[in-house]
């Protein structure tokens, strides 16, 4: 067994490659649900970003085409169950899980003639100081500017919610959208840009799969991420900078996964596989024994519908 | 001008009126779909929805995968009916195959008439079980169900993975992650010659049965129902809460269960990896389609089993991906939902009047 400093930097750089869709993905459905949307269709604006980013690759040869559109498609995609839940008053879980088995077909048919092309070289940050600095080098440098955006998103996202006027808008929405309402604010409003931002960021999550992480087009390639990053949001009891945390663990995971094969050790992977949905319900219980904590944290009003009588 | 108003009470006919507007939309949004693929939508939307059902293995396929999905819908449409967002009926499925399954294979190499009822009644159990702790956590802790029922259909997965690829595969298997096939006792008896329609169908009709009796004959379905439409009244009215929430995620686990076993004493007869294609999830379309009500949710079952079907059709006839049918399941969802607003909305289309430009 190799466990020299250097292999300790390489494992940890991978980490944090293979966290990056779901620090993106759970930064974006912490915002949503932040303004008391449940939208349990990451997994589905995952794929459609996944498979629309690499389609317009191949079309385009042109990575910031496909990064930006795989945004727009996550937007687009999001639009529907916005529309359907703010506008049309639809259940939240009812439309989220229509939207992720929607965008997993959807992705398919759409993919039919991407698949078995070969990606695409994205470009990389710092290449060289990688190869130059023992340890810390595979972990700071070498990256895609995706992974940056990735790991400054959650303090970012923190801030955006503790100390914008935007922010506590939005938290007023998620927490008490009547109150919101009688103070003037347009909660259906505020409620449509928050799924719409969820929508982009988890069509760039899926881009990152498509277009760095794996970079080809597999159906169904998401492969369940859109779940875990779900479970992430809770995991971190809706705070952005636990995201972060609780991302590396899942990613971890995963990565541990691998090498645990390598080196013959005799826990089965499924065990490991399993560790974060167990983790997240202990999590769960935990927070929700105690309702005074729970409403610290948790949006009051999420995945309650809000009508206001004109 | 166009003015909307909110109804006082939910008009019965328009209620089963709507699901049929969602199919009739759905088949033409699949249409458009299929243009914009470049097939011809009238030839495309003929292979999908009528080729899969034009003969009589067709048929008895459609009824096949009409099953599980039905019986797992009414299952849940306990739960819905009473609030509870059970949307974890994969993982009890899966659960309950791996418990029926496992009796299944104590049983390997004998024969008996006790042996197919053991399994059933163990998958139950096991489906039961598992849909068990969400509502647990739920009423003792104050938990959230949705989240605790989902994480759990990926724990129930992995350890489907890990028994047939570890302990519980077939030592004559040259490794792949299979088990041992069922003996024969262990099989449901197959209702035809050549086809592969079992006798799963009436445990799925009797639960139909049973439900509708339950849901509008009892005491618990009438406290289900109120439940359903207020907590509060239902509360003033003195139902104990949480025995009702415990009872309805353990009817609708062993109806997932129960699916679950049939489908590996059914047609698959061994445990693997893929013993079932998101029935759980898909279910849950079915249970909306037929608007909880269990005669709809046979109809609704069959039209759902027929995207099934017609997904593998359009495969191998328009070399398009199997998962064309989640799209049809996506749109039927979506659609559905859309028109549950003129449920509870009228839109009325005034004309202007000369008196009201004078305000």
């Amino acid at each position: 067994m190799i466990l020299d400093i250097s292999f300790i930097g390489i494992l940890i750089g991978s980490i944090m490659a293979s966290s990056v869709p779901l620090i993106l993905a759970a930064s974006g459905e912490l915002i949503t649900e932040r303004s008391g949307v449940l939208n349990l269709g990451v997994e589905g604006m995952m794929i459609i970003g996944a498979i629309s980013g690499f389609a317009l690759m191949v079309i385009t040869d042109n990575l910031f085409v496909a990064i930006i559109g795989s945004m727009l498609s996550g937007v687009i995609i999001s639009l529907i169950f916005g529309f359907l839940t703010q506008s049309l008053l639809t259940n939240h879980v009812a439309t989220g899980l229509a939207l992720t088995i929607f965008g997993i077909g959807l992705s398919a048919m759409l993919g039919k003639n991407f698949v078995g092309i070969p990606g695409k070289d994205f470009p990389i940050l710092f290449e060289s100081l990688k190869e130059s600095i023992p340890f810390f080098g595979p972990i700071l440098f070498g990256h895609s500017i995706i992974l940056y955006f990735a790991f400054v998103l959650p303090f970012l996202t923190s801030y955006f919610l503790k100390k914008t006027k935007l922010g506590l808008i939005v938290r007023a929405v998620g927490d008490s959208p009547t109150s919101a309402s009688n103070q003037g604010i347009n909660v259906i409003l505020v409620r449509y840009c928050c799924i719409l931002y969820g929508g982009s960021m988890c069509g760039l999550a899926g881009a990152y799969l498509s277009l760095i992480y794996t970079p080809q087009w597999i159906e169904n390639m998401t492969a369940g991420r859109g779940w875990i990053a779900l479970a992430l949001v809770v995991f971190a009891t809706w705070s952005p900078i636990k995201v972060l945390i609780g991302a590396l663990i899942f990613g971890g995971i995963t990565i541990m996964q691998l090498h645990m094969q390598a080196v013959g050790l005799r826990i089965p992977v499924q065990f490991l596989s399993a560790l974060p949905y167990l983790m997240t319900i202990i999590v769960l219980v935990v927070i929700s024994r105690d309702s005074r904590k729970i409403k610290l944290n948790t949006p009051t009003s999420l995945a309650k519908i809000f009508y206001k009588e004109k | 001008m166009i003015k909307i108003e909110k109804r006082n009470d939910v008009p019965t006919t328009l209620y089963f009126l709507t699901p049929f507007i969602a199919i009739f939309l759905t088949i033409i949004g699949g249409g458009i779909i299929f243009y914009f693929l470049g097939f011809n939508p009238i030839e495309a939307l003929k292979f999908f929805f009528v080729t899969p059902i034009s003969n009589l293995y067709g048929f008895s396929e459609l009824l096949l995968k009409a099953t599980p999905l039905c019986l797992i819908a009414i299952g849940l449409s306990f739960c819905f009916k009473s609030n509870n967002w059970n949307i974890g009926a994969e993982g009890q499925l899966t659960f309950g195959a791996i418990v029926g399954g496992g009796v299944a294979l104590l049983f390997y190499d004998q024969e008996g008439f006790y042996i197919l009822p053991t399994i059933i009644i163990a998958g139950a159990l096991g489906g039961m079980f598992f849909a068990l702790i969400p509502a647990v956590l739920k009423t003792y802790f104050n938990t959230n169900e949705i989240l605790v029922s989902l994480m759990l259909v990926y724990v129930s997965k992995l350890l489907l993975d890990y028994l047939v690829v570890g302990p519980w595969s077939n030592p004559e298997g040259f490794n792949f992650p299979e088990t041992r096939q069922f003996s024969n006792s262990a099989r449901m008896p197959l209702l035809f010659e050549g086809l592969r329609i079992h006798a799963g169908i009436f445990l799925a009709l009797l639960a139909v049965m049973l439900s509708w009796f339950v849901l509008y004959k009892t005491y618990l379905g009438f406290q289900i129902k109120v439940s359903g439409l207020s907590l509060k009244t239902a509360k003033y009215a003195g139902f104990k809460g949480k025995t009702m929430i415990l009872v309805v995620f353990m009817i609708s686990g062993a109806c997932a269960g129960l699916a679950g076993v049939g489908e590996i004493t059914g047609p698959i007869g061994q445990l693997h990896r893929m013993i079932s294609p998101d029935y759980g999830f898909t279910a849950i379309i079915v249970a909306f389609l037929g608007r909880l009500n269990p005669f709809g949710i046979i109809f609704a079952s069959l039209i759902v089993a027929l995207t099934y079907l017609g997904a593998e059709t359009a495969q191998i006839f328009l070399q398009i991906p199997k998962y064309t049918g989640q799209v049809f399941q996506g749109m039927i969802l979506f659609f559905l939902l859309a028109s549950d607003y003129l449920l509870f909305f009228k839109i009325k289309i005034l004309s202007l009047k000369k008196n009201d430009l004078r305000h």
